[in-house]
């Protein structure tokens, strides 16, 4: 998910250009409060102009209890954005406020149900109620992981390693696997360090996390590296559910791969890396099958 | 030492029989650091001279005091392969009477060589000479490498003077202008800026979409056909240009592949590649920065060549005839593959033509490399403002939307296609740019002719008008 500032236009044209899973379009905190209704005039005309062919469109907009939260999820919903991410949600109720608002717009519009939600969790109390968030409303896809805000508010800062992160990550992984919806990793902001950008990117990817917010299309390529299962992971991957096809059809249960037995989350397994390397398009949707 | 031709420039200018209405010549090496155009023109002017034709290998914004000269008529002619800066402008909307003939490098070296350009006194500055004209690029002030564009003008024109601020002692060899070719030289405080005439280390382009270009155009090389043991190139020197080689160079390596040759103005990055062993020989008509002024020096392996050598269209033995792929930038490309490189789309000339015409025309795959917007401006148009380059010679265009390939070369369309690349049809990509932007509207050309685009073979290609 890479984060693109609402206010510039060069840009939000050609943003998808570089191949992101999906663009961000923020009017929060990359946007000034001189520039706060300029900026949702251009993400809102850039989501209705701009052809973003598949990339999954979301907007970040400003808390409901500025003056620019309601008039921001008036503006993108009538623009007919994917997600809207909320900033620094700490409470299920927050989420059902959204869910109200948006609700509101597309009522207006008729497009009911169109909208989905992302929760950007980003302090203490956000991460204590994090399932009750991740299970807050139908509209929920995921939830995300904000750092800056999450470790000034932990009263420590942020280190190479990410050991203040580390409870947070685990929490917000394990909710979202409990509600059934995805969850993202907060960004990385040094562009200079690659190395460093790297393994965070692998640590989260151990962690259990969907994907990463980026802020540069340069880090692009890393995420996906890592992400991309290799050669090999997609080769016993599609050994396992050959295996277990081939058990399904002779009717019996418990089957073996290479003299290890195959159970339930081997195969669960197996099925999630053959679908990241059909998105990451190292094999076609043909070869998955 | 007996025999010196040491004399001041009025004395050079003197001796030279230098008379109004004659051709005066210079080359472009020290580049926006030049202090050799702007020095002896003053001087010519103080002299009183009037009418003189200036024929440079390129001008740049270094050279804006041009423009009272030719208020004053001492300068009522130019032609050169390139203009920028302020002298450009005022040249666009009408300063100059007389159009000035651009000409590629290639072109102007054939035009030289075959006295179509007569050059009557050719000031050519020199990072060093001795006292009887051995000069080169090398020296201890203002270093430039390579003297290729200059080495034309040395071996034709009727007369010949250096100016250099490194005088040492004969012999100056190996020399590249011969002072068998030289009449007078000239010392003067600095021939340029140091600082201005070439970059120092490698820096790699940080912009996305340069690096997306850059990684779109060397999967099209490395799977073009060309892409084997023994092939040669050229790049240019964009940010684009100079990221693609660093990929095709992990791809030579990880391939075991090696290039013959690297041609054209020689960067720091080409000549890491030779150090490295993955480039054999590097053929020199100007060195872009300090590695390659330096390497030019030092290593026999690194050959400087003249103009004619390099480029020429009617010499068969000049480079661009053995080079296999040349990467090249561009202003501007039509759904015909035509390209300009010379005038903006805003009417004003601000480029040059350089080796653009030749190494698309005698290359054996042309690519070129250019967003489809610059901010509002589209790049891919349906006809382009200038013809610089005939599309004829163009077999592929990489866009950050797509990769477009001139119908007439169907078998690398077919093996790019083969390799996965997202190969569009180049009017889509105009199409696409004018979905973004919308057309934009017509630019106000008035009726006079400002400059004449030659062909590298001496015919007129394009015209170029005042801008209002």
């Amino acid at each position: 998910m890479m984060f693109v500032p609402g206010n510039n236009p060069g840009m939000m044209a050609d943003a998808h250009i570089y191949g992101p899973d999906s663009i961000m379009l923020d009017l929060e905190d990359s946007v000034t409060m001189a520039e706060k209704d300029a900026a949702r005039l251009l993400v809102h005309n850039a989501l209705k102009s701009i052809d973003y062919g598949s990339t999954e469109m979301v907007v970040r907009i400003n808390p409901l209890n500025t003056p620019y939260g309601k008039k921001d999820v008036e503006a993108v919903v009538k623009a007919g954005v994917d997600v809207i991410r909320m900033p620094k949600t700490e409470t299920a109720d927050e989420v059902r406020e959204l869910e109200a608002e948006i609700l509101k717009v597309e009522e207006e519009i008729g497009a009911v149900g169109r909208t989905q939600i992302m929760a950007a969790i980003e302090s203490a109390l956000g991460i204590v109620n994090a399932y009750s968030i991740a299970t807050a409303s139908k509209r929920m896809m995921g939830i995300a992981l904000g750092a800056e805000d999450y470790s000034a508010n932990l009263k420590t800062n942020r280190t190479p390693g990410g050991a203040e992160l580390l409870l947070a990550r685990e929490q917000i992984v394990v909710a979202a696997r409990a509600a059934g919806i995805a969850c993202f990793d907060t960004v990385y902001s040094n562009l200079d360090d690659m190395e460093t950008f790297r393994k965070e990117v692998e640590l989260i990817k151990t962690l259990g996390f969907d994907g990463k917010s980026i802020i540069n299309p340069r880090q692009i390529e890393v995420v996906n590296e890592v992400f991309t299962p290799t050669e090999k992971e997609i080769n016993k991957a599609r050994a396992v559910v050959a295996a277990i096809k081939e058990a399904q059809a002779k009717g019996s249960g418990v089957i073996a791969v290479n003299g290890k037995m195959v159970d339930r989350p081997v195969v669960l397994r197996a099925e999630r890396t053959i679908a990241l390397a059909v998105a990451a398009g190292v094999i076609s949707e043909e070869e998955a099958l | 030492m007996r025999n010196s031709k040491v004399v001041s420039l009025e004395e050079a200018i003197q001796l030279s029989g230098l008379k109004d209405g004659q051709t005066i010549s210079f080359h472009h090496h020290f580049r926006g650091g030049d202090k050799v155009v702007n020095m002896v023109v003053d001087k010519l002017a103080q002299m009183g001279f009037k009418d003189l034709k200036l024929a440079a290998s390129s001008l740049s914004d270094v050279h804006k005091p041009l423009i009272e000269h030719i208020k004053n008529g001492v300068i009522t002619g130019i032609s050169t392969s390139g203009l920028r800066g302020e002298l450009a402008d005022a040249i666009s909307h009408g300063l100059l009477a007389e159009p000035v003939v651009f000409r590629s490098h290639g072109g102007r070296g054939s035009a030289i060589a075959k006295g179509e350009l007569k050059i009557d006194v050719a000031f050519l500055g020199a990072s060093s000479s001795d006292e009887l004209g051995n000069a080169t690029g090398h020296g201890e002030k203002s270093v430039c490498g390579s003297l290729g564009y200059a080495l034309p003008d040395a071996r034709y024109a009727k007369h010949v003077v250096v100016l250099t601020d490194n005088l040492v002692e004969y012999p100056n060899m190996p020399q590249s202008i011969s002072a068998a070719d030289v009449e007078s030289v000239v010392v003067v405080e600095s021939v340029g800026d140091s600082s201005k005439i070439s970059s120092g280390a490698i820096r790699d382009s940080k912009n996305p979409r340069d690096i997306l270009l850059a990684k779109q155009a060397a999967k099209v090389i490395i799977n073009s056909g060309y892409f084997k043991d023994g092939f040669s190139i050229q790049t240019g020197t964009g940010g684009a240009s100079l990221a693609a080689v660093k990929y095709i160079r992990e791809e030579m390596i990880s391939r075991g592949i090696k290039a013959s040759f690297a041609l054209g103005g020689i960067t720091a990055h080409m000549v890491k590649l030779h150090q490295e062993g993955l480039i054999g020989k590097l053929i020199d008509v100007q060195s872009f920065d300090k590695v390659a002024a330096e390497s030019i020096h030092n290593d026999p392996l690194h050959q400087e060549v003249s103009a004619v050598e390099y480029a020429s269209g009617e010499h068969l033995g000049s480079a661009t005839h053995a080079l296999d792929i040349v990467i090249l930038s561009a202003l501007e490309v039509d759904t015909k593959f035509n390209v300009n490189v010379l005038v903006g789309s805003d009417g004003i000339i601000r480029g040059a033509i350089g080796g653009h015409q030749d190494t698309a025309a005698d290359s054996a795959l042309s690519i070129i490399v250019c967003p489809l917007l610059r901010g509002r401006i589209p790049c891919v148009v349906p006809k382009v403002t200038t013809l610089i380059t005939p599309g004829k010679s163009v077999d592929v265009v990489v866009t950050e939307y797509g990769i477009a390939v001139n119908p007439a070369r169907p078998e690398i369309a077919e093996k790019l296609k083969e390799a996965g690349l997202n190969v569009v049809d180049i009017k889509d990509l105009a199409a696409k740019a004018s979905s973004i932007i919308g057309t934009p509207d017509p630019l106000p050309f008035g009726e006079k002719v400002v400059g004449i685009v030659m062909n590298r073979d001496g015919s007129v290609l394009d015209k170029i008008y005042n801008i209002k």
